[in-house]
């Protein structure tokens, strides 16, 4: 399986990611330069952390007009596992592909620690390998991931079954505690917590490999009954 | 301040306009002795920048040659960007400290941040990826509206920059005491880690070679900021805000990995950032280290602002700038490596071989200077140094505490600002980014591994400055063991360090003889524990109303984990380890926290350190832990054993029953030197206690979360562990929210 991250002027976990692949899950994976990528031959999109464009404007929002967010848009709505962590959640939020909005962390301070999540969801294709339920230890580092949206886009999130991670102890102030929600189709995942600086015990966690793993199994699933 | 039109240089010298860019009479004269002829505006300004202390150092140059620089594993010492050393498979780190203390003082959110990017740029400019970043901060105490805002935003600038900048901020450290009130310290490190192979200088070498600025355009921000840093904060000292830089960390980031795949280009000759006196010293320090000169027309530099005059465009501070120097012919390809990253890359000069340091600025020749005499004919002043009253009078002095409530008084301490928890604090630090950390804020040396090796780097900062101001020689040496232990205590070798020495005004004998003698004493420890200086920084005049701060040389320390399995924490790890004391504790307060609770001030001796003593424990430490014997490892500071007792539990769910043996306050709270809190699991201790005969067993790890100090079965001592943790964690939160 190939995965591409894609670094946008700003990314800085974009290594991080690529690590967690093909160190931690052992796949193929490159770093793809925002401009003149092709991303016809990946078989997943990761959008890493960081400060595309310095935050300047509002998080995510420069990095979402870029060209890459068009390829992005047609490979998701193809089917292919669309993942954005923090800033690449952020981006995600802003080109419409998932719904709310980032406003500042409740406190209006930037924080970095662990949290526990609740896992909502085992039955897609990023959470498969974790059970419903789970508690998952996975740092976050951000200052604005308070995600928010109205009452309706809330009630449509539970309907469709989109959330699929949420803070036990709410950090940030984020709506109905949430941590991670996907898209109607399942394929495209954001997240503000950091599950690849969560793939080894060495430093502290290797509770996010389960989610790189699913995605694995996924594909391999996948491509054993299509081809 | 200074008028932007050009003024004659008869007028300079008549009016001696000289003295208001910080030259004195005797150096003016020099200049002119140098040049042969009055020097214009501009130029005037270039040597008063080269000439401050913060560039030339003129006053500590004496004092910083007693430093040991050199050992087996000295890459580069003292002189280029950053010091380098060596830790095996062709890999080195590259490190280095800087002070921003009087930017932070009047604009604390962007003096911080920007000696956060400036001491970035000065790692990646010797070739190295950035991987850590520590800081070592000095406020007053958090009684004032102004005391909390200057800790609140300069926190909020380091981590505005760190964070964005994507290195993390693993570890620091943090004292509050009155000397600081009018000008705290704020000391950044960097670590960064190089292949041997991409090591670069700082040097224009090759005549005809192109010169190339690269990064952001020039603003008039920061204007004359080295002058400014080599100065007695006063109340006018507002009306210098600016000369505080701002900072574009996502500027940053971008020359960041531009410059790391330029140094792949073998077009590139030398590179170095523009930091203290901007384009001046950057330009001039290259071409004299190259033993060429330089010619720079500078209608080509890039300019965010218009009619800027030689002077504002020599002398600006504007962050996020690199100068390089290329081979002739192929600058094209260095240009597009900056280019794809949408930053200015623009050919600015050349180098040539007249050793001169020639300007143009529309046709015409804006300065021409022997560029040698920048660096190298700075004045050097061996300054006058008296032993103060108070040291003398201090050394008769054996204080003695009087304490009623042991258990009371743990708490108390606990609480106090420089002891609590800092959490608060490194929340607000992205400490993970690069998924590297191994060891966090919070314990005693931070740690980040070495990727695709089994090894790690440690490192911390440290500097006791009451024990410095009591008596400088010792509290150097101290200042030196102690950064070493938290090293040792981690599971690491110690192998350099980096000097940010922050004193007050020179010009007074009993501030220079602090920093004469605390340089003897850190030096002293140097050799004794092998860890040589190997780069550093100076500030000094940090004063306000006359009163010098408390003598701070801050220590930043690295060391070697040979192998991930050595890394060790201070957290106790299971129920029934046995506890032990290494060191021989005497009643040593003066300087203590203890005193600062109960007098309110510091006297009396400092604690005292014996270097052969310090070595030996410290190598039988690291011995038994790289034999694997140690299951956890603390380092008796600020506070003694009580508080290192109380540290070791908090973040664990464990208890501890502990017996001392003598004066009870001395057993817990003394602040004796060279000790070490160790736990030992059962199957281990009876090696552990062969290979360190020296260690003292005083207790077991429980596990019911209780603290529990017993003298001849009698409770001193008994509280619960979560109750210690939630005033130790809340003290700071609680001291910003009350409303003083």
């Amino acid at each position: 399986m190939k995965f591409a991250v894609i670094v946008f002027p700003g990314s800085n976990c974009d290594r991080d990611m690529y690590h967690a692949v093909k160190d931690g899950l052992g796949e193929e994976v490159d770093l793809v330069w925002y401009e003149n990528a092709n991303l016809a031959d990946y078989d997943a999109i990761l959008l890493p952390g960081g400060f595309s464009y310095g935050d300047y404007l509002r998080s995510g929002a420069i990095a979402s007009v870029s060209n890459v967010l068009n390829q992005i848009k047609l490979k998701a709505e193809a089917g292919t596992p669309v993942l954005g962590v923090c800033n690449g959640f952020q981006i995600l939020l802003e080109t419409g592909l998932l719904p709310g909005a980032m406003l500042r962390n409740e406190k209006l301070k930037f924080m970095c620690h662990y949290e526990t999540l609740v896992v909502e969801r085992d039955d897609t294709m990023f959470t498969s390998g974790y059970e419903k339920g789970q508690q998952i230890q996975i740092p976050i580092a951000h200052g604005e991931g308070n995600y928010y949206c109205d009452d309706a886009t809330l009630e449509e999130l539970k309907q469709n079954n989109q959330i699929v991670f949420t803070y036990k102890n709410n950090p940030n102030g984020s709506r109905f505690d949430i941590a991670g929600i996907v898209n109607k189709a399942g394929n495209v995942l954001g997240m503000m917590p950091h599950p690849e600086r969560a793939v080894e015990d060495l430093l502290g966690s290797s509770d996010g490999l389960a989610m790189f793993q699913s995605v694995l199994q996924h594909w391999r699933e996948m491509y054993v009954t299509t081809s | 301040m200074l008028q932007q039109a050009e003024i004659s240089p008869e007028k300079i010298e008549q009016d001696r306009l000289y003295r208001d860019m910080g030259l004195t009479d005797e150096e003016f004269q020099s200049v002119k002795n140098i040049l042969g002829r009055q020097p214009n505006f501009t130029e005037t300004g270039i040597f008063s920048v080269m000439w401050s202390e913060h560039c030339s150092y003129k006053t500590s140059k004496p004092l910083l040659r007693k430093f040991p620089t050199e050992g087996p594993h000295v890459l580069q010492g003292p002189g280029e960007g950053a010091g380098i050393v060596d830790i095996g498979d062709d890999k080195a780190v590259v490190f280095k400290i800087e002070s921003h203390n009087h930017p932070s003082a009047v604009e604390p959110y962007q003096g911080a941040a920007t000696g956060v990017g400036g001491i970035i740029r000065d790692v990646f400019s010797m070739g190295a990826r950035p991987i850590a970043l520590l800081n070592s901060l000095r406020f007053g105490n958090l009684t004032t509206p102004r005391v909390k805002y200057l800790l609140e935003e300069v926190v909020h600038g380091i981590a505005g920059y760190g964070n964005c900048v994507g290195v993390p901020t693993v570890g620091g450290e943090i004292q509050f005491d009155d000397s600081y009130e009018g000008n705290p310290l704020v000391n950044a490190m960097c670590v960064g880690l190089i292949d041997q192979k991409d090591i670069q200088k700082g040097i224009a070498a090759g005549v005809g070679n192109t010169v190339i600025y690269a990064g952001a355009p020039t603003g008039r921000d920061g204007i004359h900021g080295a002058t400014f840093a080599s100065e007695d904060l006063s109340e006018e000292s507002e009306s210098k805000r600016p000369s505080v830089q701002v900072g574009d960390p996502f500027m940053e980031k971008l020359l960041i990995e531009a410059c790391l795949e330029v140094i792949q280009h073998e077009a590139l000759v030398g590179i170095q950032d523009m930091g203290a006196a901007g384009l001046t010293s950057s330009a001039s320090e290259m071409a004299s280290k190259a033993g060429m000169g330089m010619e720079m027309n500078l209608d080509l530099v890039p300019q965010r602002e218009q009619h800027m005059t030689p002077y504002e465009l020599m002398l600006s501070e504007s962050q996020e700038r690199m100068l390089l120097v290329v081979k002739k012919g192929q600058e094209q390809g260095i240009i597009e490596v900056f280019e794809k990253y949408g930053l200015q890359a623009v050919a600015v000069g050349t180098v040539t071989d007249d050793k001169q340091f020639r300007l143009l600025h529309h046709g015409e020749v804006a300065a021409e200077i022997p560029v040698d005499s920048l660096a190298e004919d700075a004045p050097v002043y061996y300054k006058e140094s008296k032993v103060p009253g108070y040291y003398t009078e201090f050394q008769t002095i054996d204080y003695t505490p009087a304490v009623m409530n042991h258990a009371a008084m743990l708490k108390q301490l606990l609480q106090q600002p420089t002891i609590a928890s800092k959490e608060y604090v490194y929340d607000q630090y992205d400490s993970m980014v690069g998924a590297s950390t191994v060891v966090a804020p919070g314990s005693d040396a931070a740690i980040v591994r070495v990727r695709g090796t089994e090894k790690a780097i440690a490192m911390t900062t440290d500097c006791n400055s009451r024990y410095i101001y009591l008596d400088p020689e010792t509290g150097g040496k101290i200042a030196v063991a102690e950064a070493a232990r938290n090293i040792i205590s981690s599971g690491a070798k110690p192998l350099a360090l980096t000097d940010g020495l922050n004193f007050g005004n020179p010009d007074k004998p009993e501030n220079f003889w602090q920093m004469e003698k605390s340089v003897d004493g850190m030096s002293a420890a140097c050799l004794a524990l092998e860890t040589p200086v190997i780069s550093g920084n100076v500030s000094l005049y940090n004063e306000s109303n006359q009163q010098a701060i408390f003598p701070t040389p801050i220590v930043g320390m690295v060391g070697l984990v040979e192998n991930l399995a050595h890394v060790t924490t201070s957290q106790f790890k299971q129920a029934g380890d046995a506890i032990y004391l290494l060191g021989e504790t005497k009643a040593e307060f003066g300087g203590s926290e203890l005193q600062n609770v109960l007098e309110g001030r510091y006297y009396g001796k400092a604690p005292a350190i014996d270097l052969d003593v310090e070595a030996s424990n410290q190598q039988a430490v690291l011995a038994s832990i790289q034999q694997g014997f140690v299951a956890s490892a603390h380092d008796l500071a600020e506070g003694g054993l009580g508080v290192a007792l109380a540290e070791s539990l908090f973040g664990t769910e464990l208890g501890a029953k502990v017996t001392i043996d003598g004066d009870v306050t001395a057993a817990l709270f003394s602040e004796s030197q060279s000790r070490f809190l160790l736990t030992v699991s059962s199957e281990n201790q009876a090696a552990f206690e062969q290979a360190v005969p020296g260690a003292k067993q005083i207790g077991l790890v429980t596990e019911e979360a209780e603290l529990a100090v017993e003298q001849d079965g009698q409770s001193i001592i008994s509280e619960a562990v979560p109750t210690l943790e939630a005033l130790w964690k809340g003290a700071i939160p609680c001291l910003l929210k009350s409303k003083a």
